[in-house]
């Protein structure tokens, strides 16, 4: 099978599986923007998709995409290792024109999954995940029962506690990195090709990636900055989410 | 202006391909920046036999940048640290009075060392003996123009077998991959219209042979290109890439 056999073709299941999560990442930045105008907007959105069957097919389909890409990444990572070969070089630099982001491309991926799994853990585990076995609170806030489906509220209440903010950047700056590499790099992997492409590839996946991180960005920053100007903020956002 | 210089050379010795090598140094005293690198390694050379001791194996031919015999990864680039150029056109006025220069071999599985400073390079042609040609007769001149070919076209082809196959590129890659080589040897021929009818078939062939010789998989860190003596680009390695994609797509 040469999606398994060939370097390109290992390359090529990198490629697809990287731009089907990019595309993955658009959706998500674009869903979290309305909670930064609506919280109203923004729990239609995660009523709309919820434990639903699409959602759920959806979700199984996304997982199958982080998965594939994981372990390709690792299996590439062994074997480009090995044909280094055994000995290293005693100086070695990195040469103009040569992006770093391109050369920790493994060790960005790691903080991305680590990120990830803290943000399962706030998110999806209290929301498809509560929905799925059936439970109907996502957990209990002062008292308030949060539905699964009230997105907003877990937003303003993850979000009011600074460290986990700090977190989220660090984790969204990860991926800024590993996309600005990764998004022209898939399309160059496919066999998009030419001398001006090239710049033009780097310019767009840059532009591209920057707009989806500010926009992921933008809500946790938000809602921190809500919170801190007026301690009573979550408690109010919150229960007029209910 | 010419002066001279002293520096540490810390070069890389190795008896054989299975023996354990370490790194020995060498104090060159007064030597000529206009001497070229290879000739300064001539020079300890000689200084070497006058003792008694073994001279520095390195790979070297023609020392004018065209053969792609001389390799050596001086201060951690393929070449030293000029661009555009092989070791043999790299000069020592590059290099400052009291430097240190650590000067290896080309560090990849695909390339075992022979002996000191020297590798061996039959991985490529390998590679070129499994589909790097064409099997047709193309004619001799007038019937090669009898045959349109764009000025654009005729370029990038030129660009691309304007690879003189030094293994620079796998030697500077993180993967330790040669698709910047294959991808050149691919599109050089795959851009012409006497090579375009085995295009596909040439493709699967030397990737084949390719990975099977045990070269990384390529992540695209151009690093290759920032290296390469001849400055061959990556946009070839998305031409290869293509290539083979479709040629498998239509099996």
């Amino acid at each position: 099978m040469w999606l398994i056999n060939s370097s390109i073709g290992r390359k090529l299941v990198m490629s697809v599986s990287g731009l089907g999560l990019i595309l993955f990442l658009t959706f998500h930045m674009a869903m979290n923007a309305v909670a930064l105008f609506s919280g109203e907007g923004y729990n239609m959105v995660c009523e709309f998709l919820g434990a639903n069957w699409y959602a759920l097919v959806a979700t199984v389909g996304l997982a199958a995409l982080v998965v594939i890409h994981i372990v390709y990444a690792f299996i590439l990572q062994i074997q480009n290792r090995r044909a280094r070969g055994s000995e290293r070089y005693a100086v070695t630099a990195k040469p103009k024109g040569v992006e770093w982001a391109s050369q920790n491309m493994l060790v960005l991926g790691i903080i991305v999954i680590l990120g990830l799994a803290l943000h399962l853990v706030h998110f999806w585990s209290k929301m498809q995940l509560t929905e799925i076995v059936g439970g109907h609170e996502a957990l209990v806030y002062q008292g308030l029962a949060i539905a699964p489906t009230n997105g907003a509220a877990l937003i303003a209440i993850n979000f009011s506690n600074p460290l986990t903010v700090a977190i989220y950047v660090i984790w969204l700056a990860a991926i800024w990195f590993h996309l600005s590499h990764g998004f022209w790099s898939a399309l160059h992997t496919i066999g998009w090709n030419g001398k001006n492409w090239i710049k033009r590839l780097e310019v767009i996946s840059n532009v591209y990636t920057t707009i989806i991180v500010i926009g992921f960005i933008a809500v946790p920053l938000l809602f921190l900055a809500q919170s801190l100007i007026d301690s009573n903020f979550v408690l109010e956002y919150v229960k007029n989410t209910l | 202006m010419e002066k001279n210089i002293s520096f540490t050379l810390k070069v890389w010795r190795q008896r054989g391909p299975k023996e354990k090598g370490a790194f020995k140094e060498y104090k060159m005293q007064d030597i000529p920046t206009d001497t070229s690198f290879l000739e300064m390694l001539d020079i300890l050379n000689e200084q070497l036999v006058n003792k008694g001791e073994e001279p520095v194996v390195f790979d070297h031919d023609c020392r004018e940048g065209i053969c792609g015999m001389c390799s050596l990864y001086v201060n951690g680039h393929p070449h030293g640290p000029s661009t555009g150029a092989t070791t043999c056109q790299l000069y020592m006025r590059k290099f400052k009075d009291g430097d240190v220069i650590t000067v290896e071999p080309w560090r990849s599985a695909g390339f075992p060392v022979i002996r000191d400073l020297m590798v061996d390079r039959g991985a490529y042609d390998k590679i070129m003996q499994a589909g790097g040609y064409v099997s047709i007769n193309t004619g001799g001149v007038p019937d090669g123009n009898a045959i349109p070919i764009s000025k654009e076209k005729a370029d990038l082809a030129m660009d691309a077998a304007s690879c003189i196959g030094c293994g620079a590129c796998v030697a500077a890659c993180k993967n330790g991959s040669a698709m910047l080589f294959v991808s050149a040897k691919v599109s050089q021929l795959a851009l012409l219209p006497q090579g375009q009818v085995e295009a596909a078939r040439r493709a699967k062939a030397m990737l084949a042979k390719m990975d099977e010789l045990g070269f990384g998989n390529c992540t695209n860190t151009r690093a290759c290109e920032a290296e390469c003596p001849k400055c061959i680009s990556i946009s070839n390695i998305a031409r290869l890439n293509r290539e083979f994609i479709s040629a498998k797509f239509k099996d």
